[in-house]
């Protein structure tokens, strides 16, 4: 009787888990299973929430003050610097019009916050505070402000999770900022790093040069910075360089992350066409 | 047996707050410490009220774990499933033994579940690759004692039956 019940509880589980696998029936499933944990997630983000907010009115006037300056100082910087960006994205736009190539500079961003909550300790995955409200979609590319974090995985109402570069089912397609040259960056698992696969022996490759993503794939937008080369070896023997970089965004420490919205992908569905056809792929 | 089933919002109270446990940022260095909270709470229910509590709760509380750490649906729940079996199986002989010989038999019923998990891990592509994966199972044995007697203490003061 027990037995019964145990092989046919082990039998749904084994279906379930392949269907989970190979095709993406079960998504809807897991989303709605999501909502039923929603409110333990939020009770665990809440100290953190009322920490923060107790912290900001209890900071000092001085420390406000210092701040306020930094920030004023860094504010005048930034503005110079776009200033000179949004001539020269202007000039890029002319040239391109008149390539007549159908590259658009300037995406769509939404902030979102990462919840503090740990998933399976040997993937690398991050759930954020915004989902299917506020118009996410499977796949859609997360950044920092100093590159690209990764992308969405699931998403459910009020919370999506999202895939690290640095896991080891994800991979990237890169490109070589000096010379151009297309690789593709795979996650290293629990060592924060990137491997660039297939990387040709000849190819002139120092450390520090950065990667930026190529935008192939249709993904991730192109353009944006995500790893600089910290280690090249050649080993004699081999056909390809093995070549390690480190993500430029830092993705252990940032609270806030920036959703994309893509305007310069292969192809341009609005995102609730785009979720279905990517969910194939 | 009186007839009446006492205390089910109890019993499911139990399985959030083990559930909240597994969910709860830890720092990096004790993150491979975490004991598997939900495995011991399952197995002490298991035990306590084998006629309430089996298979079906098991495959269930597996499905939400799943959920909660975002791993394949139905691995958890599998190997919860069977947990859950073998617990309802040896309880009139565990619930007998002194607490440190309780342990021991949890060891080997969480390691258990942590092989099932790693191999349906490496059959789709995932293998962990440290020796930081079996540190859960120490951790959870080491914790039952206090475990049991806190679950115990519940169960008498809310009656659950």
């Amino acid at each position: 009787m027990l037995g019964t019940r145990l092989v046919l509880f082990i039998i749904i589980s084994l279906v379930l888990m392949t269907m989970d696998h190979r095709y993406q029936h079960l998504d809807t499933v897991r989303s709605t299973l999501t909502l039923v944990i929603e409110p333990l997630r939020q009770v665990i983000n809440l100290p953190f929430i009322l920490a923060g907010s107790a912290s900001q009115s209890l900071s000092s006037r001085t420390n406000l003050l210092s701040d306020n300056e930094e920030l004023r100082t860094q504010n005048l910087l930034l503005k110079a610097q776009l200033q000179k960006y949004s001539a020269l994205e202007s000039e890029n736009m002319r040239l391109r019009e008149l390539l007549e190539s159908s590259l658009k500079v300037g995406d769509k961003v939404l902030i979102a916050e990462l919840l503090r909550i740990d998933l399976d300790p040997f993937t690398r995955r991050i759930v954020i505070n915004k989902g299917d409200r506020d118009g996410l979609y499977d796949g859609q590319p997360l950044l920092d402000a100093d590159g690209i974090i990764g992308q969405i995985i699931q998403v459910s109402t009020f919370s999506s999770t999202a895939m690290l570069i640095t896991d080891p089912s994800h991979a990237i397609p890169v490109q070589l900022n000096s010379t151009g040259q297309r690789a593709i960056a795979v996650g290293n698992g629990s060592q924060g790093e990137l491997e660039l696969l297939h990387i040709a022996n000849d190819t002139q490759l120092k450390t520090g040069e950065l990667l930026v993503s190529s935008g192939l794939g249709g993904r991730f937008p192109a353009g944006y910075p995500v790893a600089r080369v910290i280690s090249v070896e050649r080993k004699p023997g081999e056909p390809y360089l093995s070549v390690i970089a480190r993500p430029t965004a830092h993705l252990q420490r940032s609270r806030e992350v920036l959703v994309v919205w893509p305007t310069d992908g292969p192809q341009p569905q609005p995102p609730a066409v785009t979720a279905t056809d990517e969910e194939q792929g | 047996m009186p007839s009446t089933r006492h205390g089910t919002p109890i019993i499911i109270a139990s399985f959030a707050i083990a559930l909240l446990l597994t969910m709860l940022p830890l720092p990096e260095w004790a993150q491979p410490l975490r004991p598997e909270w939900v495995t011991l709470v399952l197995i002490y229910w298991c035990m306590a009220l084998p006629t309430r509590v089996s298979i079906g709760w098991g495959w269930a509380i597996g499905i939400m774990v799943d959920v909660t750490l975002g791993t394949l649906l139905g691995l958890n729940a599998l190997s919860l499933a069977l947990v859950a079996f073998l617990t309802i199986k040896l309880y009139q002989r565990i619930r007998v033994y002194p607490l440190g010989q309780q342990a021991l038999a949890i060891l080997i019923l969480v390691a258990m579940c942590q092989l099932i998990n790693l191999w349906i891990h490496g059959i789709t592509g995932s293998t962990p690759q440290s020796w930081t994966y079996w540190l859960p199972t120490l951790t959870s044995a080491v914790l039952w004692p206090w475990m049991f007697i806190i679950l115990r203490n519940t169960r008498r003061r809310f009656r659950v039956q």
